[in-house]
């Protein structure tokens, strides 16, 4: 696509990928390798070469299954206890297995992981049983050796275009998307034999507590586009009662990392420099003990690693202010914390949908399938829980080669008319608003409804007003005004996250209990229920326009936990006597 | 629709005098994820238009000139 495109016009492709972060520019590469001759496109609302949550690089893996360091089934098992039981083990499975060839793919591609002397990668120990991370102290580069296979691969791109919602042919498959070029405003439809979603997690969720709309953890431009057009095209989404909550720096927007400072000798502390909990890996159980102490008389909670030597604190340094979010050096130094002088303080982050680091997500198969014929979803925007980026890279990958198999067997399906126009129609609609709410209004009232609302301690009540609120929230969207495209892309994100909005509340409200420790903590449902709620809780859209949930079974487990390894989770707290000790 | 006029202070800041846009450079403006800046209609400097910043830095990194500064945004500083 290029500036001659005209309005409407009707492009074609095999495969096509919304979102050139992490999953989507491997899902596209997979689909060349397996077939040359297939028309692939990543379609990218920002520009490839810096776009996603990795914009920056990353600094690690967090979940690297590597012979000698860990097992596929000890991965399974982990993430099972990790996620309290409700998982699919088979897409677990499929990613564990795949895990450590991924990584020698992206060791050729020249991506940088720490080695011991004798060339072996050099994994660390974070999680609560086995051993995952893996440093990449040089990780910044990720994105342009992407950008280098996409090239390599005759992979289509197109950048600054967005996907505003999917359609679906007669017969249930996928069909092809809406786009909008937020720069002109030009709207354009794209046919695909398949869709793969790659739209990262929905950041722009919950408002953060500094009150800066994109002062998120998550990259802003993920507002949540994947789940919305997920659910609008009639996929099953699962799990987004088991929000995403971590642990930040106060006021920045980046992780405190025990990863990188956790293997050094670093750890989270409350206020008297005492260790708290035993295992800093990401939990919801973690996340709850995390809330306690900070708002309990020992808070607030802290990033320790004053205690370090001189060269162990300048290694950190290094790692963390040039990989992932590299402007938390200059937000230290204004405030003078020195990390060998002061510790850290931490805060909680915003709520929002991932499943790279929960379990919220377009429910998918260990094929990366989901629901809709031809449409998958890969990265934090999939159900995979825990999957990280490596787990977006390999769940890219499965979703590629799955495409590429489609693609052989279907012809395109036809789009309806009359859809196209509503959808165009619905797009350009702020464009013709007078006197109207300009979005930035809009999505700061919605999202401080979010905090105020929906953020754990989950409260049945506090649910219902949100609703309300919501509702009359959508009442006002007729009169959502967009002066410019930009603002016009901006009112397509603020209804993104208002569909996100309302899926939070209708599935935390469906599951009466509370599981998964912060992430979905109910206090009027404080028990575990594990006769009535050892289940996922599906997503749709429901025919009067809101979400309706349902239950759906566990697959039967390939690996059984003993007893001892379900509880391993539970156990964070360091038991009182040796705190003090 | 009535408007308001009120400052505010915006995290990322281009150094015109360095900015090379009347050369034709768009890579601040190509690689920011939010898609907050743009080149001044006379083509002499890019600036920050909307003041929607994640303070990523790829501006900063990857402009030729190292004619841009990304504060942290005033409300968390």
């Amino acid at each position: 696509m290029n500036d001659e495109t005209t309005t409407d016009e009707i492009l074609e492709v095999d495969v096509l990928v919304i979102g050139g972060g992490t999953a989507g520019p491997m899902a596209a590469v997979r689909a060349k390798e397996m077939n040359p001759n297939l028309k692939v496109a990543v379609l990218e609302k920002a520009n490839v070469k810096r776009s996603g949550c990795i914009s920056m690089g990353m600094d690690g893996l967090n979940n690297a299954v590597i012979p000698g360091h860990a097992t596929p089934e000890q991965y399974v098992k982990e993430i099972t206890v990790a996620n309290d039981g409700i998982v699919n083990q088979k897409t677990i499975m499929a990613y564990a297995t795949r895990s450590y060839d991924m990584i020698n793919k992206l060791d050729e591609w020249g991506v940088k992981f720490e080695k011991d002397e004798t060339g072996d990668y050099n994994v660390k120990k974070v999680h609560h049983m086995g051993t995952y991370v893996l440093p990449m102290p040089e990780g910044h580069h990720m994105k342009k050796i992407l950008y280098r296979q996409l090239r390599k691969k005759r992979v289509q791109v197109i950048n600054r275009f967005m996907a505003t919602r999917l359609f679906k042919g007669k017969d249930g498959r996928i069909a092809g998307a809406h786009l909008l070029n937020p720069r002109t405003a030009e709207t354009a439809v794209i046919k695909a034999k398949t869709i793969i979603l790659c739209t990262g997690a929905a950041g722009r969720l919950g408002l953060p507590s500094s009150g800066y709309l994109f002062g998120t953890y998550e990259n802003p431009t993920n507002a949540g586009d994947g789940y919305s057009m997920a659910y609008h095209v009639g996929a099953e989404l699962s799990g987004l009662e088991c929000y995403q909550i971590n642990p930040l720096i106060k006021d920045y927007n980046g992780p405190a990392c025990a990863y990188v400072t956790g293997p050094m000798g670093g750890y989270t502390a409350n206020a008297q420099g005492n260790r708290f909990i035993e295992c800093d890996y990401w939990s919801g159980q973690m996340m709850l003990e995390f809330y306690k102490e900070l708002e309990g008389g020992k808070g607030p909670v802290f990033l320790k690693i004053d205690h370090l030597a001189e060269e162990t604190i300048e290694e950190i340094e290094t790692i963390l202010h040039s990989n992932e979010r590299p402007s938390r050096g200059r937000f230290h130094e204004r405030r003078g914390t020195n990390y060998r002088e002061k510790m850290v303080e931490m805060h909680i982050s915003e709520i929002g949908f991932c499943s790279g680091h929960s379990a919220s997500g377009i429910w998918t198969d260990e094929h990366a399938r989901t629901t809709v014929p031809g449409l998958y979803a890969a990265g934090d925007c999939g159900s995979v829980p825990h999957n990280y980026m490596l787990g977006a890279f390999v769940y890219g990958a499965i979703a590629g080669e799955d495409a590429a198999e489609y693609c052989a067997m279907h012809e395109h399906a036809d789009i309806d008319e009359t859809e196209i126009a509503a959808e165009k129609a619905r797009v350009l609609a702020p464009t013709l608003v007078k006197d109207g709410i300009p979005p930035e209004q809009m999505e700061y009232k919605l999202r401080r409804l979010v905090n105020d609302y929906l953020q754990p301690p989950k409260i049945t009540k506090k649910m219902q007003i949100g609703m309300e609120r919501f509702a009359e929230i959508r009442e006002d969207l007729a009169k959502l005004q967009a002066s410019d495209p930009h603002e016009l892309m901006r009112a397509m994100e603020v209804q993104f996250i208002l569909d996100c909005a309302e899926m939070a509340a209708v599935s935390s409200m469906y599951r009466t209990e509370s599981r998964w420790g912060l992430y979905h903590y109910r206090v009027d449902y404080p028990e575990t229920d594990n006769n009535e709620w050892h289940c996922h809780v599906q997503t749709m859209k429901g025919e009067d326009g809101l979400p309706v949930c349902s239950k759906r079974p566990i697959e039967p487990y390939i690996l059984e936990l003993d007893e001892e390894e379900k509880g391993a989770y539970n156990k964070l707290r360091i038991a009182k006597n040796s705190v003090e000790a | 629709m009535p408007l308001v006029n009120s400052l505010s202070r915006v995290p990322v800041t281009i150094d015109a005098d360095a900015c090379i846009a009347d050369k034709g450079c768009t890579v601040c403006v190509d690689v920011c994820p939010l898609d907050v800046l743009v080149i001044a209609d006379d083509k002499s400097t890019a600036y920050m238009k909307y003041d929607e910043c994640w303070y990523c830095l790829p501006c900063e990194y990857d402009c030729p000139k190292n004619a841009i500064t990304v504060e942290i945004p005033y409300l968390l500083r």
